[in-house]
């Protein structure tokens, strides 16, 4: 074998994965895209040969080993091609969000100094083109979809065809070019950048490497038992780790189909055509859906309403013991048959999930309720813990051992641990970033000498070794008597009850927790009808006893949960009142995608909070409100405060 | 951005002195101008000016007394509507006018009509030639949904969507035609700022794609002004002005019309 096949046989970069695949499983499905309302196929071995031409055509227009070249648009088949043509050149991919606008765009462009973006259409183009006057690296744009680019004439401006056409000139010319540009490609070569949306600050360019990203595919596809025939949906943005990870690295690895929806408006009725073996999808979308189902099982006829919400009551008792093999009744088995041939499969195909064997949920938590009711249909629906920085997985959870609660232990490969003062979780793996590109300081901060990454997150190990996530550990403090308090935890767990919309937790060296809570108006108001409860106004409904009755049984619930948290159980919520008025992002206590404002709030509510340390049963208010015109007035009020029970701590039961 | 190449040919459509009236009421008086091959023509003018009537005598709904219109070197006095259509003019409507109970794809596949050869048996056995042309006209249609962006909604009701996408599928269905010449009557009425910009999107990337020329009458000033390369201007059934949008914006007796002299 010569120097150049054996380089290839080593199968440690992503084109030498790509030349494999075609040679082994040169037939089978790489990609699909539904075009004009069909689904297309490709196989591995005309990728292969698309991207043998979109690598040579190029390296004809100037990519060399080292270069930037950015990746702008929509989840595309031929934009995925992008990367393994440009990481065969020894050139390293910088996929970007496509929904950015032109400056966020041009900061990450320069940057990275990118000398070629390949993007999807007229509207990309048209952004690039929009500040490429401050990018004096960038010479090239090359566009997929001609579409209103016909009449361009600028220079720099390549048509995806013309390149591929080029390419393949090119590399009848200089016979052995492909091959031997890919034997250059080493495993610790740097694969790709990947640059965190950076909601604070400016983005920073996560760079990994092929070991990291292969190693990580490897052990995933290991541990979850992924095979060539498996089929996602490629629907997240190609500048996430996640869809990198699930939609490239370990679609190479384990050769199977990548699909690529016909446009972001019809990803739920191409899940439904496609139906998937694996999927991913942020606990908005599972909870969404839930939301369309119960509201469209409310407009059916009273038989299948009936049948629905007997079954569903089945599939609650059972149907998680059944997906996880514990043992149950034969009853029960049989009940749950019975609601699988008429309730749960037909259900679970109209969402398009019949042939899900692995579905992930992962990047804000998960109301308990919502987890369950899919697991009990028998969708294996698991949480995942990861970060660009570590490749998307950290800790994952196990088919048989999943908890709504819990992140899972660490995933293989992966070492976690809790920093002892901080309480932030810092983890070791193979996935584990090179640097952030041009940052050293950054670097340094994040990664310790012996490989440690620090998260930023707060999380404990539950008793039998689960991680589980509480808090950005800025936020995370400590009660007088030393109990961990972690308000954005205690602040989810209560939001996940429908009556209660937001809730700020206080207890940062305080002898206890204390809660404030804005009730949903829209929510509070249906039952209050129900309940033959009259009222006239937000501050009237919110200051309501029975109100009060409410949302204290909700409270009371969420410590009878805690206290079975060895950790936790010291921050049960004490005292609780009920805002007279709604946080508001027009007045400063929400940012716009409504997170809690702490610091504001405790300025302007320190009367309020200095009562419920007290021992006040009431405390009158006065507060400024901004009305939706501008105008400013002035609510008053009477609030009662209330006492909630808590619970001794005690061992989970198993 | 570069400058699009408009490349705009000669005369398609000429109406010379055309005078439409009901009865007493003289809705067109002496009207004439012409339109040309690829360029995007705007009738503007108040309430009540003629516009639409105008439009309809164009593609044959009304029949002016006086005057004559040359369509493509073709000159005649009295056309039906599907002559009209037959010979490559298609329309929109004011007020949306699609099938409400059927689809997106199958009111479009309607605007296929006329390109459909086979007949009525062998269709409804779906056999032969008639299978072939039925995929062949699937295709087309399957192009135009991927040119409006309207995948989404390929199957379901038009009843049940909202307005501005009634208004991108009428545009679709009057592009599976095929047309020379498309008429559209306010393709903008109604429609919110964003729904207004991807209206002028798709008009422009009609014309620019497939060459058609377009005939519009639209109120929104600003539109006309960016959208079209000539303008005519009725007033009260008359012709007023006729030139580019700069022209007309210049003109005293359009500012006239528009904020209102004592006539």
């Amino acid at each position: 074998m010569s120097d150049v096949q054996q380089s290839i046989a080593r199968h440690d970069t992503f084109p030498k994965l790509l030349i494999r695949n075609a040679q082994t499983r040169g037939d089978r499905t790489a990609y699909r895209e539904k075009i004009f309302g069909i689904w297309q196929a490709f196989d591995w071995s005309q990728v292969l040969d698309n991207v043998r031409a979109l690598s040579c055509g190029l390296a004809a227009l100037g990519v060399k080993r080292g270069d930037k070249v950015a990746v702008i648009g929509d989840n595309r088949p031929q934009l995925y091609w992008v990367f393994p043509a440009v990481q065969a050149l020894g050139a390293i991919p910088v996929p970007l969000y496509q929904d950015s606008v032109a400056d966020e765009m041009k900061y990450v462009l320069e940057h990275a100094e990118v000398r070629f973006a390949v993007v999807e259409n007229q509207e990309q183009t048209d952004k690039v083109m929009s500040i490429m006057e401050g990018l004096p690296a960038l010479e090239g744009i090359v566009y997929e979809d001609e579409r209103g680019l016909r009449n361009y004439s600028e220079e720099f401006l390549h048509s995806y065809d013309a390149v591929q056409e080029k390419g393949r000139a090119y590399d009848s010319a200089n016979a052995g070019f492909f091959e031997n540009e890919i034997a250059q490609g080493k495993g610790e070569d740097v694969s790709v950048i990947l640059y965190t949306s950076g909601t604070t600050g400016n983005p920073k360019g996560v760079v990994i490497s092929f070991d990291n990203l292969r190693e990580s595919g490897e052990l995933s596809v290991g541990f979850e038992n992924l095979t060539e025939k498996e089929e996602v949906l490629s629907y997240l943005p190609m500048a996430w780790i996640g869809d990198h990870l699930f939609s490239y690295a370990q679609a190479y690895t384990a050769g199977y189909a990548v699909n690529c929806p016909e446009s972001s408006d019809t990803v739920l009725t191409d899940l439904r055509e496609l139906g998937p073996t694996y999927y991913f999808a942020p606990p908005a979308v599972f909870e969404n859906m839930l939301t369309n189902m119960q509201i469209r099982m409310e407009d059916a006829g009273w038989i299948k309403r009936n049948l629905f919400n007997t079954f569903i009551d089945v599939a609650k008792d059972v149907g998680v013991n059944i997906l996880e093999r514990k043992p149950v009744s034969i009853f029960g088995r049989m009940k749950y048959w019975l609601g699988k041939l008429f309730i749960y499969g037909p259900l679970l195909n109209t969402l398009g999930f019949s042939r899900i064997r692995i579905a992930y949920t992962a990047g804000a938590p998960m109301g308990p309720d919502v987890f369950r009711f899919y697991r009990s249909l028998g969708l294996n629906l698991k949480q995942l813990y990861g970060q660009t920085e570590s490749c998307a997985y950290v800790c994952i959870q196990a088919d048989s051992d999943v908890r709504p609660d819990t992140v899972g232990p660490p995933a293989p490969g992966c070492e976690v641990k809790i920093d002892d003062v901080s309480g932030e979780v810092l983890y070791r793996s193979p996935g584990s970033f090179v640097s952030y590109y041009k940052n050293e300081e950054a670097t340094a901060e994040t990664k310790t000498a012996e490989g440690w990454i620090h998260t930023g997150d707060a999380g404990i190990f539950t008793d039998d070794g689960h991680l589980k996530i509480i808090d950005r550990a800025k936020d995370v403090g400590k009660l007088n008597n030393n109990t961990l308090f972690a308000p954005q935890y205690l602040e989810n767990k209560l939001k996940f009850f429908p009556f209660i919309k937001e809730v700020v937790a206080h207890g940062n060296a305080r002898d206890h927790v204390a809660a404030f809570i804005n009730i949903d108006l829209e929510a509070v108001g249906n039952w209050a009808e129900r309940n033959g409860l009259s009222y006239t106004s937000y501050t009237d409904l919110a200051n309501r006893e029975e109100v009060y009755g409410l949302i204290q049984s909700n409270i009371e619930s969420v410590n009878q949960d805690l206290a079975m948290d060895s950790e936790l159980s010291g921050s049960q919520i004490r005292r609780f009142l009920i805002l007279h008025k709604e946080l508001d992002a027009d007045d400063g206590e929400l940012t716009r995608t409504r997170k809690v404002r702490r610091r504001i709030i405790a300025d302007r509510y320190g009367e309020l909070i200095e009562a419920l340390y007290s021992d006040k049963d009431h405390i009158d208010v006065e507060a400024k409100v901004t009305f939706e015109d501008g105008r400013t007035g002035v609510i008053k009020a009477d609030l009662k405060i209330r006492d909630c029970k808590t619970f001794e701590p005690m061992r989970q039961a198993g | 951005m570069s400058v699009p190449d408009r490349n705009i040919g000669g005369e398609l459509l000429k109406v010379d002195n055309i005078s439409l009236s009901f009865g007493a009421v003289r809705a067109i008086i002496d009207v004439s101008f012409d339109i040309r091959e690829r360029e995007i023509r705007a009738i503007i003018g108040p309430n009540g000016a003629g516009k639409t009537s105008m439009l309809n005598v164009i593609n044959g709904v009304y029949h002016p007394q006086e005057g004559s219109i040359t369509f493509n070197g073709q000159e005649r006095a009295q056309m039906k509507p599907h002559e009209a259509a037959e010979q490559g003019i298609a329309r929109t409507f004011q007020n949306v006018a699609l099938f409400r109970g059927m689809t997106t794809l199958d009111n479009i596949m309607t605007g296929r009509n006329l390109k459909m050869k086979s007949n009525f048996l062998s269709q409804a056995l779906y056999w032969g030639p008639s299978r072939r042309e039925e995929m062949e006209n699937r295709e087309f249609v399957e192009n135009i949904i991927d040119f409006l962006e309207i995948q989404a909604i390929r199957k379901t009701p038009v009843g049940r969507l909202p307005y501005g996408l009634q208004k991108r599928v009428e545009l679709g269905r009057a592009l599976a035609a095929e047309p020379h010449l498309l008429l559209l009557d306010e393709p903008m009425a109604g429609m919110n700022l964003e729904e207004k910009e991807d209206m002028c999107r798709f008009i422009l990337d009609v014309n620019e794609e497939f060459g058609t020329t377009i005939a519009l009458i639209e109120h929104d000033m600003g539109v006309v002004m960016d959208l079209s390369d000539r303008v005519v201007v009725l007033d009260y059934g008359r012709k007023i002005a006729d030139g580019t949008p700069d022209e007309v914006r210049a003109d005293q007796a359009v500012i006239d019309a528009y904020l209102g002299v004592s006539h």
